[in-house]
């Protein structure tokens, strides 16, 4: 009796466990210092994909040697031992697929297009290295957390269990859910779709594992064809056949399902089969290059926030500049699930449509905490980099203005001044004057009128959050005089 | 198997569905006569609540305003609750006692934007060892109640002193009618309406608007919804929100005076060491009793005057009130 299928299942539970646990932990109450990314940091896609784009091993990406290095020599075990989002997948195709009458050969072998999720890594390396990193759209563990935080989570805070205070909301919210709906849903048609045609991990996994010299080989004398072994394969890897090593996850179920004990996992004996190679074509490859390289340069003309500095792209405190920024951001979402007041959203096209999905600041949503620096400490790519509460409180992320036509004190001769209360900073940044006024039916009223310090105001957005003119408020902050860019200032002295 | 039998008496197809169709008809029928309205959404108008009055009568013996001085907080704290009467007049056995401190911001104990945890803790040892059944401790705070809570150090001195700590979430709110001048129906924590007795642990500091914020100012802490509405008339409001909430006790914290850029502070220079615990039953000659830590005179603040007109005290707690000023 083969123990392996057994073991992979106790890991694949394990593992699945650990990522919502660790998820969950993310946030200030539970945080106490575990590694709470540990997921995103050992995915070798982020560690190739952000290698390229700005020649770093950043801090604990390091970790991912830990399944590149066995994967060279076991194969590539990730995607159904440890994998959060192939084991999901798989546990959605069983679901689905239990009572189904399908035909397991025909759904479980290698089709041709299976290949597509190499040429999409391609895609995605060549762009990493011109200094766009969008590895974390289609990166499984960037995918998963991601559809976690901004679909499932507050969905359970809603429906039952309170994970939140408040209801967290998130700006185009639902695209991501129905996103996630999707790849899940479509595993009905065809078991584990995402991680057999689009996962570009997997695709990278499968070609460091190429030459792997551990792998599921199938002794020919025994092998009397039956083709058993087809009925679970989770990768479609073909075992009655030459075996495509490059699709192989190691779920052992071939072994398992064997009557002969024809198949094994190991060295290669006397008669084993021959294994094919990695399906791409060169020509293909080339060609997705040449695309690429010449799609970046068009993408160069676009409007964002790194070729013009925006408004509205207010990144969270110790944000590195726009243009690296973009080289370092897998828009895992990690620092939206660990923001308290939920001011940090995820971009639509505010920062460009490479800037998908990457962290900016609404301030009516929320503001950004005055002592909090979590967004920095679990930050897996450096993108937003650690601070000290000491400097947090100094970094500057964009600068508050009235608008006085709206501003109660300075519109309507009410007394307000809620800014100058809620302002963190010591001294606060919103300084008021006295000010004697004649009321429409002539009495005499002195009011308390706001202004900026922008010496002072660090942007952190809680005076534009508090504002009562709350639809459009009357204080408002944008990203200008961000301590991250030398062009987007605006005083000559002083900041 | 009866559809197989020819001999057996089967309603035929045609039939079948024609009573099907009056079935769907007669529901649908049903359906508009039981929901016909002449609104457009079916409301359910929720319960407006009341406040309790949580006061207690306390004999005229006793002193109703106590000003301590001292360094060990526990001592000042209970020696002031002594001299009012001591615990047991205020809390009784198997009650449920709700301490209201201020824990507004995210901001250390030091820089004396919320009570002193130590004050807080003192109470809860006290009511417990007046055989309160729970004390609990709430706060709607302005920054993130989560980290408030617990960098304020409330929390864990909460805790340990064996009380629980009640973080109010969205669901925790009642609408309340708090009878004011402008203050009527507000979302009010939900706590407050549970708790048989309660307890306002305010801090003493500086505030721009309403020049302090005190004890009267503290129920801003019990208010959901858009309470930075209440600014435009902050005077009036405090005075409404004094006469609506009556708790049993007041115990103000002036251990440290955050004297400037309150009421948020973030700066050590602007906090004094005033090593002082004021406690009593009225809000207005308490407050008032705050003042000189402040430099500031009953004239300055509007809602003391407000608030003494209606009656919800007295603001000059030097000649009409019994009081006594001691060290421990």
């Amino acid at each position: 009796m083969n123990k392996l299928p057994t073991i992979r299942r106790i890991y694949s539970v394990f593992f699945f466990v650990l990522f919502l646990v660790l998820l969950f932990a993310t946030d200030f109450r539970h945080l106490k210092g575990y590694e709470t990314a540990l997921f995103l940091e050992i995915s070798p896609l982020t560690f190739f994909a952000t290698l390229l784009s700005s020649f770093t091993v950043y801090k604990g990406i390091i970790l991912s040697l830990f399944v590149i290095i066995p994967t060279i020599f076991l194969g590539r075990f990730f995607c159904s031992w440890v994998c959060p989002m192939g084991i999901l997948n798989q546990w959605v195709s069983h679901i689905f697929n239990k009572r189904k009458n399908i035909d397991h050969n025909k759904i479980n072998s290698y089709r041709s297009f299976f290949a597509f999720k190499y040429y999409l890594l391609t895609f995605l390396i060549v762009l990493a290295a011109f200094g766009s990193l969008q590895s974390g759209l289609f990166d499984p563990i960037s995918f998963l957390t991601r559809s976690f935080t901004i679909s499932l989570f507050p969905a359970i805070n809603h429906s039952a269990f309170t994970m939140y205070l408040k209801q967290p909301i998130f700006s185009g919210g639902i695209i991501v859910t129905l996103i996630f709906i999707a790849v899940m849903f479509s595993n009905r048609f065809l078991t584990r779709l995402w991680c057999r045609v689009l996962c570009p991990l997997g695709a990278l996994l499968g070609v460091i594992s190429a030459f792997s010299p551990m792998r599921i080989r199938r002794d020919t004398k025994k092998c009397t064809d039956c083709r058993k072994c087809l009925k679970y394969c989770q990768g479609a890897c073909d075992p009655h056949a030459a075996l495509r090593q490059s699709e192989c996850h190691l779920c052992m179920t071939c072994i398992e399902e064997c009557p002969e004990g024809a198949l094994h996992y190991g060295l290669k004996k006397q008669h084993s089969s021959e294994h094919l190679p990695l399906d791409v074509s060169r020509r293909r490859i080339i060609e997705t290059t040449i695309a690429t390289a010449v799609l970046f340069p068009m993408m160069r003309s676009a409007v964002n926030a790194r070729t013009l500095d925006t408004a509205s792209v207010i990144r969270p405190p110790g944000s590195i500049p726009e243009g690296d920024f973009l080289r370092r951001c897998i828009k895992c979402v990690e620092c939206m699930r660990v923001c308290p007041t939920n001011v940090l959203q995820p971009a639509l096209f505010e920062a460009g449509l490479e800037g998908l999905w990457s962290p900016v600041l609404i301030n009516k949503i929320g503001y950004c905490e005055h002592n909090c620096v979590l967004c920095g400490h679990i930050c897996p790519t450096g993108a937003i980099m650690p601070l000290t509460v000491e400097k947090k409180i100094k970094t500057k992320i964009g600068t508050a203005f009235y608008n006085r036509g709206r501003c109660l004190p300075w519109a309507m001769n009410i007394e307000c001044i809620v800014c100058e209360e809620v302002c963190p900073t010591s001294p606060k940044a919103i300084w008021f004057q006295n000010t004697e006024l004649i009321m429409r039916d002539g009495s005499i009223k002195t009011l308390k009128r706001p202004f900026i310090d922008t010496k002072h105001c660090i942007g952190c957005g809680i005076c534009q959050n508090k504002c009562p003119v709350h639809d459009s408020p009357a204080v408002y902050v944008t990203s200008i005089g961000e301590h991250r860019s030398r062009t987007n200032q605006m005083v000559l002295k002083g900041n | 198997m009866k559809e197989d039998n020819p001999n057996s008496k089967t309603v035929s197809p045609e039939r079948r569905n024609f009573l099907k169709a009056c079935a769907l008809s007669l529901g649908a029928a049903a359906a508009g006569v039981v929901f016909y309205s002449k609104e457009p959404v079916k409301r359910q108008e929720g319960k407006i609540h009341v406040l309790k009055d949580h006061r207690v009568v306390i004999p005229g013996v006793y002193p109703k305003l106590c000003i301590v001085h001292g360094k060990d907080v526990l001592k000042m704290v209970t020696a002031a609750v002594e001299k009012l009467g001591g615990i047991s007049k205020f809390v009784e056995k198997g009650q449920r006692v709700l301490l209201k401190p201020n824990v507004g911001w995210d901001r250390q104990p030091e820089i004396a934007a919320n009570t002193n945890p130590e004050v807080v803790a003192a109470m809860v040892t006290l009511c417990l060892s007046a055989g309160a059944k729970e004390v609990w401790v709430t706060d709607v705070s302005i920054n993130d109640p989560f980290r408030s809570f617990a960098r304020s150090g409330i929390e864990p001195a909460v805790l340990k002193a064996g009380g629980k700590v009640k973080i109010p979430t969205e669901n925790d709110f009642l609408s309340t009618d708090l009878k004011g001048e402008i203050l009527k129906v507000w979302p009010v924590v939900s706590f407050l309406h549970q708790a048989d007795r309660v307890i306002n642990i305010p801090v003493l500091k500086h505030h721009s608007l309403s020049k302090c914020t005190l004890s009267m100012k503290n129920w801003y802490g019990i208010l959901g919804a858009k309470r930075n509405r209440l600014h435009q008339e902050i005077n009036i409001s405090i005075s409404d929100l004094a006469a609506a909430v009556k708790p049993t006790l007041t115990v103000m914290d002036a251990t440290r005076v955050l004297k400037r850029n309150g009421p948020t502070g973030g700066n050590l220079a602007d906090v004094s060491a005033e090593n002082t615990i004021i406690a009593g039953t009225d809000e207005v000659a308490i407050d008032a009793c705050c003042l000189k830590y402040l430099d500031l005179k009953t004239e300055d603040v509007a809602f003391l005057k407000i608030a003494e007109a209606r009656g919800t005290g007295t603001s000059d707690w030097k000649n009409a009130l019994r009081h006594e000023e001691f060290s421990v």
